[in-house]
């Protein structure tokens, strides 16, 4: 009875109403007004500083907004240096640290599920190591010839890196049938490079994008280790940049962190179209 | 996943790999973990061509005998001989065995046509001719209209077909089935088990195929090893199997058996007031004998004085089948479905044994 009653309520147009698009509620009703709130909250968080310190950045004397300081950031000395060592710091980072953990972290799963708790354990380590011990324990133990090449920097980022790499490659192995995929792949004739080049890696591809995203902005960000092992990063740029004008440097620290957010959304839309368009 | 379930016929017009089955022998498999013995001196000898299914419930050994066959597990004692090479401590990638797992296996990355020429890739096959390859066996399995699909966008079915595509581009001396059925619907699974069954005789490939279905076993294999704690209890052809089981195990894995107390009169059993030939050797030693019946060895009729109770009922389609409580022991026996109606729960009937001979074992003691 009581679904007839129900039935009846819904009849004629207040049933073609529910369904008619343009009288379907709005996207802030459906949404419950305390996720509006929450989100608001989150973003006046990120926003409000950024807002803040492209203010102090751009706003001249007068009160008004000009793009002028942009012109001066190229005239400061050392800014495209140590961009460009950051970059080859990014990319050797990325490239050491994923040729040793994609492989060691398929073993694990593989070979020693047990060890995982441990490989935890261990990736956990540098981060809970203070910067200042890393690098004063790895100075005392480098030889001469590598003390004074940048790429030490890059082996230290490496370890700075494990633990994200480690998580994220962790995650990708394990939403898939590993142990299935290598022995089919092993059936058919393929060795263990052919395997994890041809079969793991393709599939591991967004696990492999959010480790290297969280890689670059690693070594994007890093300050402490470069700064007491005299390589002039980006963000050692910023502290020490020979503008004498505290707007630049915070307007370089703005766009860095614009450029940052700008090729991780660029990776993570890239991975989204391939992936996208495969299905399709 | 596609809802497409439909198997189409294996393709007729379609020429098959040439391919001829190599002879697999086994000998003497011992495999430990830990303390578990999962293969425990398992033998056997399979014939080039030949389709041999192994059957056992879980944890008999079967796919650890399929795994070092393939190559994934070494034995700690015993030989694989194909083509009379011993391939123990040759690695799996150089076996020329393809494989079809339970699970499906297809690599997610690759379209149908790419998982299937992925093994041709690896022996070094140009471009053209791998890709018309691994279209020919596509459209061998019946899936030439899906070939650019990947493995998502295929149905369960659909999947295990190309994997087998996949399993027989490389021209495999032995293909092996790890159970490739069992996780697709009744109806996909009838299906696709006779077209691996018109392959594999097409192709005459030497076929190991693991199961834990008896009627998957029964219907597809040319001969039939029955595995128990890592051995092979009995290797027979599915009718001696059937009919003819060697040991109580098989006989109650293969088919349902009831076990029914019987009193011994020379080389006969009494079964039901009638005397039934003992097939085999009897137990040497046994005081008390059991019956070991099939539901079909009996039949049941109605009596209002008969010493069974109807205890329980289940229609099967054409039959029925009835458990029928007398003399402290549970019978198995199906009647007409169309004559079931007569036997309702609490009837009481009588049963006859109709079996010419019957198995017996050493009566087991009360528990």
């Amino acid at each position: 009875m009581a679904s007839i009653e129900l039935g009846a309520v819904l009849e004629g147009e207040e049933v073609a109403d529910l369904y008619t698009p343009n009288k379907q509620t709005s996207w802030f009703m459906r949404v419950h007004w305390w996720r509006g709130m929450m989100l608001f909250l989150a973003a006046a968080y990120f926003i409000i500083p950024f807002y803040a310190a492209m203010q102090f950045s751009l706003q001249n004397v007068q009160g008004h907004f000009s793009l002028q300081p942009l012109t001066q950031i190229a005239q400061a000395g050392g800014f495209f240096s140590a961009l460009w060592l950051s970059t080859q710091l990014a990319v050797g980072t990325m490239a050491v640290v994923l040729i040793l953990m994609v492989p060691t972290v398929i073993y694990v799963h593989l070979r020693m599920p047990r060890f995982r708790r441990v490989m935890e354990v261990i990736t956990i380590l540098p981060i809970v190591i203070p910067p200042i011990v890393l690098i004063v324990g790895v100075d005392g133990v480098t030889p001469l010839w590598l003390k004074s090449s940048q790429w030490l920097l890059a082996l230290i980022y490496v370890v700075l890196a494990m633990p994200y790499v480690y998580r994220s490659l962790d995650a990708g192995l394990g939403a898939l049938d590993l142990k299935t995929l290598v022995e089919a792949a092993r059936s058919l004739g393929s060795g263990w490079i052919s395997i994890i080049w041809r079969v793991l890696v393709p599939n591991l591809r967004s696990a492999l994008l959010s480790a290297s995203v969280l890689t670059l902005a690693l070594v994007f960000g890093e300050f402490t280790i470069a700064s007491l092992d005299g390589w002039t990063t980006i963000p050692v740029w910023i502290y020490l940049a020979p503008t004498n004008n505290p707007r630049i440097n915070t307007l370089v620290a703005m766009i860095a962190l614009l450029a940052t957010c700008l090729v991780l959304m660029l990776i993570v839309s890239f991975d989204r179209k391939s992936r996208h368009s495969r299905r399709s | 996943m596609s809802m497409d379930t439909q198997s189409p016929p294996v393709t007729a017009n379609v020429t098959p790999p040439p391919m001829s089955g190599a002879p697999v022998i086994i000998e003497n498999l011992t495999r430990r973990f830990g303390t578990t013995k999962a293969l425990d001196g398992f033998s056997l000898h399979i014939e080039p061509g030949e389709f041999v299914a192994l059957l056992g419930p879980s944890g008999c050994g079967k796919t650890t005998a399929l795994r070092v066959l393939a190559g994934f597990e070494r034995p700690d004692v015993g030989k694989v001989l194909v083509d009379g090479h011993d391939v123990v401590h040759v690695p799996a990638q150089k076996r020329d065995m393809g494989m079809v797992f339970q699970s499906y296996s297809l690599f997610p990355n690759m379209s149908a046509r790419d998982n299937v020429a992925f093994g041709l890739q690896l022996r070094h096959q140009r471009g053209a001719q791998r890709r018309s390859r691994a279209n020919e066996l596509l459209e061998l399995v019946g899936l030439a209209e899906h070939t650019a699909k990947y493995p998502h966008q295929l149905s369960g079915g659909q999947q295990q077909r190309v994997a087998l595509a996949r399993a027989l581009a490389i021209e495999p001396r032995v293909l092996l089935l790890d159970e490739p059925l069992s996780a697709l619907d009744a109806k996909v699974r009838a299906e696709l088990r006779d077209q691996i069954r018109g392959l594999q005789k097409r192709l005459m490939i030497t076929t190991v195929f693991v199961t834990h279905d008896q009627e998957e076993a029964l219907s597809m294999a040319d001969r039939v090893c029955v595995m128990s704690r890592g051995r092979a209890e009995q290797i027979a052809t599915p009718a001696e199997l059937y009919s003819k089981p060697s040991t109580e195990f098989v006989a109650q894995f293969v088919g349902i058996s009831s076990r029914v107390h019987v009193e011994r009169t020379g080389d006969s059993v009494a079964l039901f007031g009638r005397d039934v030939r003992i097939r085999g050797a009897a137990p040497e030693g046994a005081e008390s004998l059991d019956a070991l019946l099939r539901p079909e060895d009996v039949d049941v009729v109605v009596a209002p004085t008969g010493l069974g109770i109807v205890t329980h009922k289940s229609f099967l389609g054409a039959t029925t089948r009835l458990e029928v409580g007398i003399g402290g022991a549970s019978v198995k026996a199906d009647v007409l479905s169309s004559a079931a109606d007569a036997f309702e729960l609490g009837t009481r009937v009588d049963l006859v044994a109709n079996a010419r001979d019957v198995l017996v074992s050493a009566s087991r003691p009360a528990s």
